[in-house]
């Protein structure tokens, strides 16, 4: 172990310390073992007799250079204890005893540890993971460098509540840190950097605070509304031996029931929603599992209403664009809705920034949100504030089985026809919509650039009769897809950062694979180049996935930024792509990809080579392993 | 009642002339189309993206030419200092030539969802 030159003796110079004093007691000089070896706090100390029968008769030059039991064994315990299944990490020195007792103490099972190239994507695969399976994985960080990698991946998960568990190295004692490079890798507020976007974060200073805090820490991120949650994992309580384990205790993790709406709130809306004529559902985030998915189609049907957003069955009849229906609604139901104002109103960037609503004059808003429980100051992810008649500050995954009780309830024989006959009109509609969406994706069918929507019927042609999953992208060319159960699609992130895709899909991917599901990904080229390592990881770790590259060589968001200036300057509109486009040389992501242990196809630009490159690369995937198209794109 | 009718006929002659687009120059157009980044919403044969889909069959060019200048959403105005009427027209030439899409029950793959 290195030690800087300090005469002081902290927690990891302890056992050296003692047993010198050991070889003191032999000499009859027992007073001076507690004197000698003052341990810190929560380290519990070894009797002198214990420790002369642990050492026996040692000559007192010898220096101690082993030790056992050291804390990060007790810290694994903990982990194993909350039934983590992987932990995440970029090697780094400040949670070496950490990573050691994962890999060895704890078997490298449960957590496995995962080998990541960037924090930014630990964070993002843990994110991931967490969407698919519905609970966290465990991240190792490096103080301050390797917490500040990670800081845009926290924030994604962030703004999109989603539980992650960091554990981050750290050294507090400043006596004990070794000269040079552990000092810039320490800090006195080690989590300070990412406060403002966690939802927990502490910093325990003995094993006995580590472990209720771990415990508390997993309660935190996964009631809802869940969030990233931060443990500073000191390194002397790592690496400073514990001699009386069994003194230790695990505090046991009892999940929290998600809030419930209020019976009397919730008696008020299905009144209003089944007196509605024209309601319509907005259920953003409001599906996080099975019986969330089961919840909302059954609130839908019950009340034969539209769902115009959120995890529902594209090919139900009850499943509709938002634009008309929205204009029309008398009754706006928002379930986990982020930006309720930005679906209720139009905003446009001209130079004079305006505003117009969406929604008639009159149109009644309902929010149930679990947002209202929980929201912190800096960063402004809370949206326009919205103006809404009713809201009830609770999860809705957790409201709605009352909610649809409530409803039937209030139903009569006389409601319940017209209900139905507004059930007939929307499924008119609904195939009208299916209709209209075919004919938009036979618009630039055999163009080069590949159009998105061709790209996405190809797609689904080589993964329609399979379990599919998509961990990242789609967007509009994915909507002749028939999402038929909570798991088809994982959801963006929801912090607006590039580089998430990439990992997240991979993380999302890990988690589908003990249930032998296909996982395709359709992944932007400038989001795959802020941490591309992230495609080694997959293959290190065999985790199947097909990513298809959108590659339209472009951060095309930006592009088109940069046009809407140059116009509104009236100058230079030809300049839009210096600084947004990624061309001059094309990146060749097939080549990336084999270079990283993936199966690589592409570049393709002609349509009529999509298909087979796709069943190509599905023939790697189907055996356990990743592989990438590149497809040169349309811009959307 | 004479000179009310060819007052009548001067409008909509006027109204005629107006809706119809000068000639352009479709190549030349196409090639403005992408240095002038409209590709980037609308795509690279006016599908549709972003923006709205603007090809085969683009809208009248009174129409066209109005809401590129003055748009009333979203799109950026592309004013006559950046792109003249004569380049405007060359793009609206290009857009008229894009041909039609081929119909969805001829796409095997539409059609097999």
């Amino acid at each position: 172990m290195a030690k800087s030159g300090t005469s002081s003796v902290g927690r990891r110079g302890f056992i050296k310390g003692a047993a010198a004093g050991a070889a003191a007691l032999v000499a009859k000089a027992p007073e001076a073992l507690a004197q000698q070896a003052q341990p810190a706090r929560g380290v519990a100390v070894p009797s002198a007799s214990a420790l002369a029968a642990e050492t026996g008769d040692i000559a007192t030059h010898v220096e101690v250079l082993t030790a056992d039991n050291p804390g990060s064994d007790y810290m694994v315990d903990v982990l194993k204890s909350l039934g983590f299944e992987y932990i995440a990490a970029n090697p780094g020195s400040s949670f070496r005893a950490l990573h050691e007792s994962i890999v060895n103490y704890g078997g490298n099972r449960a957590p496995e540890l995962l080998t990541c190239c960037h924090e930014e994507s630990s964070v993002a695969i843990a994110d991931g993971y967490a969407k698919v399976e519905g609970k966290p994985m465990a991240v190792m960080a490096h103080s301050t460098v390797g917490l500040q990698h990670a800081a845009m991946a926290i924030y994604n998960s962030y703004a999109g509540r989603t539980p992650v568990f960091i554990l981050l190295g750290n050294t507090i004692d400043a006596a004990a840190r070794r000269p040079g490079i552990e000092w810039y890798h320490s800090a006195q507020d080690a989590a300070a950097m990412v406060r403002d976007y966690t939802k927990w974060d502490d910093l325990p200073i003995s094993l006995t605070h580590f472990g209720e805090s771990a415990v508390r820490a997993y309660k935190f991120a996964t009631t809802p509304p869940g969030g990233p949650v931060v443990i500073v994992a000191d390194s002397d309580l790592q690496e400073t031996p514990v001699f009386d384990k069994a003194k230790l205790h695990i505090p046991k993790f009892t999940p929290a029931s998600p809030p419930a709406g209020d019976p009397v709130a919730i008696a008020q809306v299905a009144k209003m929603l089944v007196t509605a004529e024209n309601p319509v559902i907005m259920a953003d985030r409001a599906v996080r599992s099975e019986p969330g998915w089961k919840s909302l189609l059954e609130l839908a049907e019950t009340l034969q209403a539209p769902v115009v957003s959120g995890k529902f069955p594209t090919r139900h009849p009850l499943s509709q664009g938002g634009g008309r229906l929205i204009a029309n609604a008398d009754l706006i139901l928002g379930l986990e809705v982020p930006d309720l104002w930005g679906t209720i109103n139009n905003y446009r960037d001209q130079v004079e920034r305006s505003s117009r609503p969406l929604i008639k004059p009159g149109t009644r808003v309902i929010s149930i949100s679990a947002e209202d429980l929980f929201m912190k100051s800096n960063y402004q992810d809370f949206q326009r504030y919205t103006e809404v008649d009713v809201a009830i500050a609770a999860d809705s995954e957790a409201t709605l089985p009352s909610l649809v009780e409530a409803c039937k309830r209030l139903i009569t024989a006389d409601r319940r026809r017209a209900l139905d006959d507004r059930g007939k009109k929307l499924a008119a509609s609904h195939l009208q919509g299916i209709e209209q969406a075919r004919t938009q994706a036979a618009y630039a069918w055999d163009a080069s650039p590949i159009s998105t929507a061709r790209l996405a019927a190809e797609l689904w042609d080589v993964i329609k009769g399979k379990d599919w999953a998509l961990v990242g992208g789609g967007g509009g060319g994915s909507r002749l897809w028939n999402i038929d159960t909570h798991y088809r699609v994982m959801g963006g992130g929801s912090g607006g950062g590039l580089g998430y895709s990439a990992p997240a899909s991979v993380g999302g991917a890990l988690a589908h694979r003990k249930h032998g599901r296909l996982c395709v990904a359709i992944q932007t080229d400038g989001d795959l180049m802020y941490a591309p390592g992230v495609l080694w990881t997959a293959a290190h770790h065999k985790i199947p996935l097909l990513s298809v590259m959108h590659n339209n060589r472009a951060y095309h968001q930006e592009v088109m930024h940069i046009q809407r200036m140059a116009n509104r300057h009236q100058r230079g509109i030809t300049n839009a792509s210096i600084g947004t486009t990624i061309t001059d040389p094309n990146i060749d992501y097939s080549t990336l990809a084999r270079s990283l242990g993936l199966h690589g196809e592409g570049p393709i630009s002609n349509p009529n080579d999509l298909g087979p490159a796709l069943r190509r690369a599905l023939a790697t995937v189907e055996k356990g392993e990743p592989a990438l198209v590149d497809v040169v794109t349309q811009p959307r | 009642m004479a000179i009310k009718f060819l007052i009548a006929l001067a409008v909509a002659t006027s109204a005629a002339l107006l809706a119809q687009a000068p000639k352009g120059d479709a190549k030349n157009g196409q090639k403005l189309f992408e240095n002038y980044g409209c590709y980037q919403c609308h795509g690279h044969v006016g599908q549709g993206g972003a923006g709205a889909r603007i090809a085969p069959k683009p809208i009248p060019w009174a129409a066209f030419s109005k809401y590129v200048r003055q748009p009333t959403d979203q799109m950026p105005p592309y004013t006559a200092k950046v792109v003249p009427d004569n380049q405007l027209a060359d793009i609206y030439a290009y857009l008229e030539t894009i041909p039609a899409a081929p119909p969805v029950k001829s796409v095997p793959l539409l059609n097999n969802q």
